[in-house]
């Protein structure tokens, strides 16, 4: 689960991480009335879900408080387009307004999970507000990382480590040393998957703060922070997605205009894959789970034929255990609920996979039945054009 | 001869009175598997399904000599699970559970480490050796016994494989599903390994997905050491980048973990690779008439 930079920042900051000062505008008003308690210059930074803000536009300064309202006025309402939100871009709803700092160096910090040591790993840069992928592929040797010990957690001496190795020195350094500690602790607490701080700065003064943030957590642990969960903001997800997660099911709109329903993780993926080396091409990826329900299916298909796009579908379930005459009997109920006129192509196996074919075929609507993947995947793209 | 598991295997439940594990259990029965106990915490004494239920798995190993745990308990008490039966000397430990914590599967994997466990999953349909035991949720009908191991991060796309190994006239060795999860028990190289020493595993499938780097890391085992022949498949070859695409750990995140790399990393340690998952089987019977 993604959150915003001022709820990152505020996580953060009970744990102890300098941030600047700044507070929330959703008015132009408001980014008024923050900019004269703060004092100019302000920054204003568009609150969205995707990262590359300041290129878009999404991040400018206010000399006056003024300035600080007109800006704000043209930011509220825009739609931001970066490298990560698509052509489609963003609605911005909301400013961080925040106090103008004069930085002497940018670094950069960042806390995952390292799969194959299986422990968390953080990441310290000299080079940071830069993408920190960008500095993984041309300068690795810039990259310094210490990997936590479950038992042990994070050791004072990796973090003075880190600090030493960012070249920071007497109160600087202290501060750097405290924030990364905590910045840790913020990361264990909230069982997040992904914490970073990009630029991390040091000021002409010398202190040490988080000029942005950026916080994902592990969709696992989510039920067991409440806290965290009310963070999330279903205007920056997708509205069938929205709509998915409510019946537990893993829908991700694509491009395409073939839409997909499967069960489980891998064999989804595999059947988008095979749409594309069939010339087709996947409107979405729709897990149902692999012991599917009848329930799920018909939700399912509800999201499936409600995307705008689709102009065939496939079905391509393997039940094993789970009964193909119960799927079938869901996709027709949906179908008939519906009354969908798009063509729907149905690979159905599993226990009693006969009595599934004789219930599609039985309800009077136009499945094209599918022996096999291959075989489906063709038929639905020759229906799609 | 199979991996892990066989005739011999005698299994606890953990969970074996909750509604999936009720389900599965009666399944794993009627397989044939040796299902000796189960577990659930303040029903010891009882019967359930004709099998006796203990309070603790030490008590069920003490009791039976159950040397395997197949464990359907909730997300947030699965890790636990897994620590508990690793204490009471379960040699083969395979988790069912979907949706455990990163940080709960951290501190299990860290707690196993002394132990002689072997832990397959979590978020895992399990492991079948066709014929003498399944420990998991797979269909057994679809299997046969037969020649080939399976290793797959998936659990469908892997009943997909089986089925299309039957139909080209091979059966299964062993087939195991090591979980869809970022952290996860025994990993390719380590089923690779047993496979390698397994003398009725002719030929190997490898079933990968987008995310994290295990596929790169089992193509430089098997350049190194493999000498049987394996095929591969990679799912999520048209994945977008940032996406969690169902499974936890089926992420491409930073511009890793993408099926191209994976699928170039296979091929240049001599691996078959299938393009299309409809081809999987198919490339098992090439690798074969090609030895």
């Amino acid at each position: 689960m993604k959150i915003h930079e001022y709820q990152a920042k505020q996580i953060l900051s009970q744990h102890g991480v300098a941030i600047p000062r700044g507070e929330v505008a959703e008015t132009p008003g408001k980014a008024r009335e923050i900019a004269a308690k703060i004092g100019p210059p302000v920054v204003l930074k568009a609150q969205i879900h995707a990262g590359g803000r300041g290129k878009g536009g999404g991040i400018k300064v206010a000399q006056s408080v003024d300035e600080a309202r007109a800006l704000a006025g043209k930011m509220i309402g825009m739609t931001l387009v970066t490298h990560q939100t698509g052509p489609q871009g963003r609605l911005v709803k909301r400013l961080l307004v925040e106090e103008a700092l004069g930085v002497a160096r940018e670094l950069y910090l960042g806390i995952v999970i390292d799969r194959e040591r299986e422990c968390p790993v953080i990441m310290a840069s000299t080079e940071g507000g830069v993408e920190i992928e960008k500095v993984a592929a041309e300068h690795p040797e810039l990259i310094f990382k210490e990997w936590i010990n479950p038992a042990a957690g994070f050791a004072g001496f990796q973090a003075r480590n880190l600090a030493f190795k960012l070249g920071l020195a007497g109160e600087t350094f202290k501060q750097a040393v405290k924030l990364l500690a905590c910045l840790y602790r913020a990361f264990r607490a909230t069982d997040a998957s992904l914490a970073e701080i990009n630029p991390l700065v040091v000021t002409s003064s010398g202190n040490v703060l988080a000029l942005d943030a950026k916080m994902n957590f592990d969709d696992n642990a989510v039920p067991r922070h409440p806290d965290i969960q009310a963070l999330r903001d279903l205007d920056e997800e997708e509205p069938l997605e929205v709509e998915a997660s409510k019946y537990n099911l893993n829908y991700i709109k694509l491009d395409g205009n073939i839409g997909c329903m499967v069960n489980g993780a891998g064999l989804a993926m595999a059947t988008t894959d095979i749409i594309k080396y069939s010339g087709g091409d996947p409107a979405n990826f729709l897990d149902v789970g692999g012991g599917v329900t009848e329930e799920a299916v018909t939700n399912a298909f509800k999201i499936l034929v409600s995307d705008k796009s689709v102009k065939a579908a496939l079905v391509n379930i393997f039940g094993g255990i789970v009964r193909c005459d119960m799927i079938a009997s869901g996709i027709v109920k949906a179908a008939k609920e519906l009354g969908t006129k798009i063509p729907i192509v149905v690979r159905l196996e599993g226990t009693n996979v006969e009595l599934g074919k004789k219930i599609l075929k039985d309800s009077g609507l136009a499945f094209t039945p599918a022996a096999s993947m291959k075989d489906a995947a063709k038929k639905v793209v020759s229906l799609a054009r | 001869m199979s991996i892990l598991i066989d005739k011999k295997t005698r299994v606890v439940v953990q969970g074996i009175t909750g509604g999936e594990g009720t389900f599965h259990t009666q399944r794993m029965i009627e397989y044939g598997t040796n299902v000796v106990a189960g577990v659930t915490p303040g029903k010891g004494g009882t019967t359930h399904l004709g099998v006796p239920v203990f309070n603790t798995v030490a008590d069920a190993v003490g009791q039976t000599g159950a040397n395997a745990a197949a464990i359907f308990v909730p997300p947030f008490a699965a890790a636990d699970a897994i620590m508990e039966a690793a204490a009471a000397g379960v040699a083969v430990v395979v988790c069912i559970t979907e949706g455990i914590p990163t940080f709960d599967m951290i501190k299990a994997k860290a707690y196993l480490q002394t132990r002689p466990v072997s832990l397959i999953g979590p978020n895992t349909p399990g492991i079948i050796s066709p014929g003498k035991c399944k420990i998991g949720i797979m269909p057994g009908h679809i299997h046969t016994p037969g020649s080939i191991g399976i290793i797959s991060r998936s659990g469908t796309l892997t009943y997909e494989a089986v089925q299309q190994v039957s139909k080209v006239g091979f059966g299964q060795s062993t087939a195991v599903g090591i979980g869809g999860d970022p952290i996860v028990g025994l990993k390719y190289i380590d089923l690779l390994k047993l496979f390698k020493k397994d003398r009725d595993t002719e030929a190997v499938i490898l079933i990968g997905e987008i995310g994290g780097t295990a596929e790169e890391e089992a193509a430089a085992y098997i350049k190194k050491e493999f000498n049987k022949p394996v095929v591969s498949f990679i799912a999520g070859q048209t994945a977008p980048p940032g996406r969690r695409m169902g499974h936890a750990g089926a992420i491409i995140a930073g511009g890793k973990g993408t099926a191209k790399e994976k699928m170039q990393a296979l091929e240049e340690a001599g691996v078959l690779v299938a393009k299309s998952p409809a081809d999987i089987g198919r490339r098992v019977k090439e690798a074969l008439q090609k030895r």
